[in-house]
């Protein structure tokens, strides 16, 4: 093993030997540490994720428990799943079966979930892209993936105008999953298909003064 | 201190005759089928048209694409400029979090390694994400000599792993197959499929998702490519669609990752450009809809055991060449494969690479060399291409295919010194120096209108000329020779007429030419 490991390094330095080119030097002049008001992102977040057929849901804080119980019953969920650390006081209104997830849960068990409730960790407006990194609230990747719809918290305030300014929020050893929009696949015909083998719905709950 | 480590030696090619990076043909017989196959030009047509149209959409809205293409492409030269310490650097952070890396020389290597680290955990199956890593190496095949079966948990993928079939584009594999087939593909190959399956996308996604869910929530081991890894934190990304990635990133156990070692890049950061060029480039939307970044182990979340394989199998060779390296920054996006006249028409196969398209005809007979045989495949692909530059325009990492397929040219006659069209010139030269020999050769060349079809062309030229005609159609020659015709009664009776034409022209043509007109000459005269 450490014998391949030398010999591809060693390959590597006599190719660059062989091919010296001059060092790069990366120009960053693209947009970044864009802001928005919160108006303009909360529209153009609405926009992308609408375009991705998720379906978005505006509240105020104070209402998100109303707005996560209206939409479960909406959808017939009669049981969800949902991370550690998630806020309790977000479920009040919803009266199904709720189970805590935990990592000695084998993924079978995780197909009986009707549904999935987690927060978020940061989005991008312009690409309609939420950012799970398994911090409180959102749990392991598994839950967020099995079940059929996901239900997903998004604090306004959380939401970057563009891919540099909401990468810069990420903690790189934090298992992190983008998503924007619910599954989909393009392969037969590249005809757009939702919902392969990720979550076939997506629900967007944006907390607009949180 | 520094000690004399003698003359760098050139890095070797994928070895001959393993992995998928040659064909059986040269491209000009192998596209014939694509060619013969109307059913696949108009699969092609539509859906390369269609995504090119939504490409220029989503690129379009971005003010700023270009200085990302610039950074993208800067990021990359560096990252190859850098290659020793930035593997050095990603091999240290991904075991620091709990990984283990292993290095491949070739696509054996890395298939072997493969196999052992699945049987190590007993399992004799794995379940697998896209990869072209793994496709390049044939490492399905390899698994099931020794008994262990992959699972392709790609829609498309699956569709050409049940069919016996090759992939034949980058990133829609199946794009050759129509829905009745794909029908008729999950009909006799998806064991317990609806009889009743009908031919609409979202049923056939639908019948996929039945079959393969219980292998999500039951393997033990997965096999993954990955589109990038951060040197930095040992981060790796892997892009998708269908949630088959996340899938089998995170449910299994055992997590294997076959990374070419110039997937690498420097920094977290960077990703803040590719995730917005390679998207954009390759569906042809702002987002793709699941990104995974994931450094190391995580407990409690995901695979207990992760492996890393870098593999070479000549990519140390393409960096060794100054030109050819560029064609490393690849980010395998598939844009020039969808701008293409040429694959549009042939399509994928006839490349015979897991690489097809203008990015496949340079990067294959790089990675792999095109004179490792007599009549090496390999050596038409830099001919695969009308120069057009579409692709050179929607590369999101500007690599300049175009000039690269030229320089492979230029090699490939350096190398051999003969090619058909360089006899054929020569013989040319030889006969016009002549001008008996000409006419005589004119005469012969009326032959051909006897092989020409009715179509007034030529497919097929008898040897030595043979040569020629392999990769293009000859229009059948006039009837008559321009010389034999102004020999004529014809000719010599049509040039005496044209002759007292133009002495009237000129004779009474002097008043009704204004001045400063164009008859500069007779008034200087």
């Amino acid at each position: 093993m450490t014998q391949a490991r030398d010999t591809v390094l060693g390959r590597i330095r006599d190719a660059l030997a062989l091919a010296p080119t001059p060092a790069a030097v990366v120009p960053r002049d693209y947009r970044t540490g864009r802001t928005l008001p919160d108006a303009e992102r909360l529209a153009l977040f609405t926009d992308r994720l609408l375009d991705y057929r998720a379906r978005v849901h505006p509240c105020t804080a104070d209402r998100t428990a109303e707005g996560v119980g209206d939409l479960l019953r909406e959808y017939g969920v009669r049981r969800i799943g949902v991370p550690a650390g998630l806020d309790a006081r977000w479920l009040a209104r919803y009266d199904g079966e709720v189970r805590q997830d935990d990592a000695a849960v084998p993924p079978s068990r995780l197909d009986e979930l009707d549904a999935v409730v987690t927060a978020s960790a940061a989005a991008c407006a312009e690409t309609g892209t939420i950012f799970l990194d398994g911090s409180p609230g959102q749990g392991r990747r598994a839950l967020s993936l099995v079940p059929d719809l996901h239900l997903c918290v998004v604090d306004l305030s959380t939401v970057e105008v563009g891919v540099p300014e909401a990468v810069a929020r990420l903690v790189p050893e934090r298992p992190t999953t983008l998503i924007s929009g619910p599954s989909a696949t393009s392969d037969i015909e590249l005809e757009r298909v939702e919902g392969v083998h990720g979550p076939r719905t997506l629900v967007v709950v944006i907390r607009t003064d949180a | 201190m520094s000690t004399f480590l003698g003359m760098p030696a050139p890095p070797p090619r994928s070895p001959y005759g393993t992995g998928n990076l040659r064909g059986d043909r040269a491209f000009p017989r192998a596209a014939h089928d694509g060619l013969g196959n109307g059913q696949l030009r108009r699969n092609l047509g539509r859906a390369t048209g269609t995504i090119r149209a939504k490409r220029l959409d989503v690129t379009g809205e971005l003010p700023d694409w270009e200085a990302l293409r610039e950074a993208g492409s800067a990021i990359k030269t560096d990252a190859m400029n850098r290659l020793p310490e930035l593997l050095e650097q990603l091999e240290r952070e991904v075991t620091e979090r709990g990984g283990t890396v292993h290095w491949a020389r070739d696509a054996d290597e890395a298939n072997e390694i493969v196999a052992r680290l699945v049987r190590a955990t007993g399992s004799d199956e794995v379940i697998k994400v896209k990869s072209m890593a793994t496709q390049e190496t044939g490492l399905n095949e390899h698994l099931e000599s020794v008994g262990i079966t992959p699972y392709e948990t790609d829609l498309a993928e699956l569709i050409v792993q049940l069919a016996h079939d090759r992939p034949s584009h980058i990133l829609v594999p199946a794009i050759h197959r129509n829905r009745d087939e794909i029908r008729q593909i999950f009909l006799d190959r998806i064991p317990g499929v609806d009889p009743g399956l009908d031919n609409v996308p979202a049923h056939l996604a639908a019948a996929a998702r039945r079959y393969l869910r219980e292998k999500f929530l039951t393997a033990k081991v997965a096999v993954s490519g990955a589109n990038f890894g951060v040197a930095e934190t040992g981060t790796l990304a892997v892009v998708e669609s269908e949630g088959n990635g996340r899938m089998c990133l995170t449910l299994p156990e055992t997590l294997i990752t076959v990374m070419g070692i110039e997937k690498v890049i420097p920094r977290y950061q960077d990703l803040e450009v590719f995730l917005q060029l390679l998207p954009r480039s390759s569906t042809g939307e702002r987002m793709n809809p699941y990104t995974s970044l994931w450094t190391g182990v995580t407990p409690g979340d995901g695979p207990r055991d992760f492996h890393l394989v870098l593999l070479d199998n000549g990519r140390t060779a393409a960096l060794a060449d100054a030109i050819g390296r560029a064609a490393l920054n690849c980010i395998r996006c598939s844009a020039c494969l969808n701008v293409c006249p040429v694959y549009e028409r042939t399509g994928g196969h006839a490349y015979g690479s897991t690489y097809p398209g203008p990015i496949g005809a340079v990067l294959t007979p790089q990675l792999a060399g095109m004179h490792a045989a007599k009549d090496d495949p390999n050596n038409s692909l830099p001919y695969a291409s009308s120069l057009c530059g579409a692709c050179f325009d929607a590369c999101p990492v500007k690599i300049d295919i175009p000039s690269l397929l030229v320089e492979l040219r230029h090699q490939h006659t350096e190398r051999t010194g003969v090619t058909p069209e360089r006899l054929a010139m020569r013989a040319a030269a030889a006969v016009m120096r002549r001008p008996a020999l000409y006419t005589a050769a004119q005469k012969a060349s009326g032959l051909g209108r006897v092989i020409a079809g009715r179509d007034g062309t030529i497919s097929r030229l008898p040897p030595p000329l043979s040569g020629w005609s392999d990769s293009r159609d000859t229009a059948a020659p006039p009837r008559e020779t321009f010389r034999s015709w102004f020999a004529s009664e014809e000719g010599t009776a049509a040039l005496r007429a044209a002759a007292a034409e133009h002495d009237a022209a000129t004779r009474g043509g002097h008043g009704t030419t204004a001045p400063g007109g164009d008859h500069d000459e007779e008034d200087a005269t």
